[in-house]
């Protein structure tokens, strides 16, 4: 996993609640045996007009022109709600977005992110108003301090929170796997008392 | 301390728990299938590394298979690739697999319990969010992602940060007709799409009790439809009496001590819950969801809400694009709206309990002419069983299709899905925009009114029917 520090990007407001992992990558496309090739059908049902996606639907914000090249996605509540799907992250992180921002994610979504990299910023419902605001009304370009736990507009430094260990682990680009299997003896003891019918 | 189920079977298996680490967690039981676990299996490879238990994993293909056939080819190219590299890779790594026409092979949530391999007091995670169906046995089950399916392929573990508790109570007794599907609806009309999120949610009170093991798995596999991580029933004597004898639950003296230990699964009667929420069991009423989330919900008697009718303005919002998706206008009543497609199937309701009641209602008569419906049994044995029964011969009596066990229209990653502007009571569990097919309308029912509601082209008050027969 690529390491993570900070960030500085385009920020896309997709202001729409309970957003879900349906959305993010429809069905069709979850026939992949890879990790790749789920970038270009991100939103695909909102992001194109016609099913083969070459008809992409002007309304859709991903696609007006001044967002082209966006790395950061302001999002609305409940974000990744649905599916456990770590395609919908895998999406996300191809097209580009390397944070999320949003009031509130889905859990099993949120825990996908932070395993690949991408990194979910929870930041108060006030506070995502006014940044949804200040993106409407103007392009704006912030910085996504991780080491610092901040958010820096050209206006305002927000402060959010991350589990310290998922912190650690973004910052490192650790090897869950890896990072596990270093502790192998302390999984054999507890297996060594387990009752047999567990 | 006085603790709850949770917190009683997070304590049993934790392995490390240190103030800066997430904490690590024991996985009791791995259940796989075809469409999240390909990159998992891919990265083992990659690093070299083994998949340290085996035998505590369990696969099975559900979720793009066809379901006119048994053939993997039938599926498609894409998903027949999948069904492949499924079945190479659990005899690579000699697990357990139930493919296509296996007497085991079935929706994953489904086969889990009706073969013991769902036990009380496990922890039990899939690729697959409506894991939570499982916590009906008081297993700490939840769904994860194919990252996380690779963690426990390899260390037969998890990190999982600790969640918040919350105890939903449904007191009383529903009235005559009210199913396990109209219960948890219910909840979810209450506490709104992410009123969970963060927890997990204990169900009790004496509705909940009263249910079968079927009925719980309803109302538990619809936990993370409002966020909850997972959703958890008290074992008691239903749950033993359910398992017993079943292909993988424990056997002999082993049974004995696990019955024994099961019996301590419960939340002491002091223990304190981070959230509580209490309905009344009478007062819940038959459900239809009218949006797009699945806390989009009313009651069949009432009509389609307004934007005016919320107070929360992303609710209103929301309320205003669901109309606009669903194609409904403000004040039409539930029982007016016309459909044109019936699924009956899913992790939700496809189990023996549910085909029955949908039987009982469709029994002796004929699916309207305007409406094209589908039943998909949940496994190869609820389909041997319903056939058994008699209950297959009565769907197509009356019209309906009747398949091959798989998820089928419920996500429609196979060929069952729904067209543009097609509008479907459903027994699914999820009602988002293109869930079922893209421009697709879903109402989510109970199986009694999703076979109502085919005979007649739209929905039905069954309870208002039966009580008029009953007045007559």
């Amino acid at each position: 996993m690529e390491k993570f520090n900070q960030h500085h990007g385009l920020v896309v407001p997709l202001d729409t609640a309970n957003v879900d992992t349906d959305q993010i990558i429809p069905k069709q496309f979850l026939q992949k045996t890879t990790r790749t090739g789920f970038g270009q059908h991100l939103f695909h049902d909102r992001r194109y007009l016609d099913n083969d996606g070459h008809k992409n639907n002007p309304e859709f914000v991903l696609n007006k022109p001044e967002y082209q090249g966006a790395s950061i996605l302001l999002a609305g509540e409940n974000f990744g709600c649905g599916s456990s799907r770590e395609h919908a992250p895998w999406a996300l992180q191809e097209y580009g977005f390397q944070v999320i921002i949003a009031s509130s994610f889905a859990d099993i979504f949120y825990a996908n992110c932070i395993n690949i990299g991408v990194l979910p910023v929870i930041l108060p419902e006030d506070t995502i108003a006014t940044l949804f605001q200040q993106s409407k009304d103007n392009l704006q370009h912030i910085t996504v301090d991780l080491v610092a736990s901040t958010v820096k507009t050209a206006s305002a430094q927000y402060d959010f929170t991350i589990a310290p260990f998922h912190k650690y682990c973004l910052e490192n680009g650790v090897d869950s796997v890896g990072w596990t299997l270093n502790k192998i003896a302390k999984i054999e003891s507890y297996e060594a008392q387990m009752p047999a019918w567990q | 301390m006085a603790t709850t189920l949770y917190e009683k079977l997070w304590q049993s298996h934790i392995i490390e728990e240190k103030a800066d680490e997430t904490p690590l967690i024991f996985v009791d039981r791995h259940l796989i299938h075809e469409v999240t676990s390909p990159q998992a299996f891919a990265n083992l490879k990659f690093h070299n590394r083994v998949l340290r238990h085996p035998e505590r994993t369990i696969a099975t293909m559900d979720h793009n298979i066809s379901t006119r056939s048994i053939k993997i080819d039938a599926a498609g190219e894409g998903a027949a690739n999948q069904l492949r590299t499924l079945e190479k890779n659990c005899k690579e790594f000699g697990i357990e697999l139930f493919g296509m026409g296996h007497k085991n092979q079935g929706v994953v949530h489904v086969i889990g319990p009706e073969l013991g391999l769902t036990l009380p007091g496990t922890v039990i995670v899939c690729g697959d969010s409506h894991t939570s169906t499982h916590g009906a046995f008081g297993a700490l089950a939840f769904g994860i992602g194919t990252s996380e399916v690779e963690h426990v392929f390899a260390t037969q573990t998890l990190r999982q940060t600790k969640a918040k508790t919350m105890r939903i109570e449904v007191k009383g007794q529903v009235a005559p007709g009210i199913s396990a599907k109209d219960i948890i609806l219910a909840i979810i009309g209450q506490t709104g799409s992410a009123g969970a999120t963060g927890y997990v949610v204990e169900y009790c009170g004496e509705a909940i009790e009263r249910l079968t093991m079927e009925e719980r798995m309803t109302v538990c596999n619809m936990s993370v439809e409002f966020g909850a991580k997972a959703g958890l029933i008290a074992p008691d004597a239903t749950t033993f009496n359910y398992l017993k004898g079943k292909d993988y639950a424990p056997k002999g003296e082993v049974w004995q001590q696990a019955v024994e230990d099961w019996q301590q699964l419960k939340s002491d009667s002091e223990a304190t819950f981070d959230s509580y929420l209490t309905l009344e069991a009478k007062e819940i009423k038959t459900q239809v969801t009218w949006g797009t989330t699945p806390g989009q919900v009313t009651q069949v008697d009432s009509v389609v809400p307004s934007p005016e009718d919320f107070t929360d303005p992303v609710e209103r919002e929301s309320c205003i694009a669901a109309l606009k998706y669903m194609g409904l206008t403000a004040g039409t009543k539930i029982t007016d709206i016309a459909i044109n497609k019936v699924f009956i199937g899913s992790c939700t309701n496809s189990r023996i309990e549910d085909l029955r009641a949908a039987a009982a209602v469709a029994k002796g008569k004929k699916v309207s002419a305007t409406v094209a419906a589908i039943v998909v049994p949940g496994s190869y044995r609820v389909k041997e069983q319903a056939e058994a029964e008699g209950l297959a011969q009565t769907f197509i009596d009356a019209g309906f299709e009747w398949r091959l066990p798989g998820c089928s229209m419920c996500l429609g990653m196979n060929d069952d899905v729904l067209t543009h502007g097609d509008r479907c009571a459903s027994t699914s569990n999820r009602n988002f925009e293109g869930r079922q097919g893209r421009g697709s309308r879903t109402h989510l029912v109970s199986p009694e009114l999703a076979a109502a509601s085919a005979i007649a082209g739209h929905f039905v008050d069954l309870t208002s029917i039966n009580s008029q027969v009953q007045g007559a």
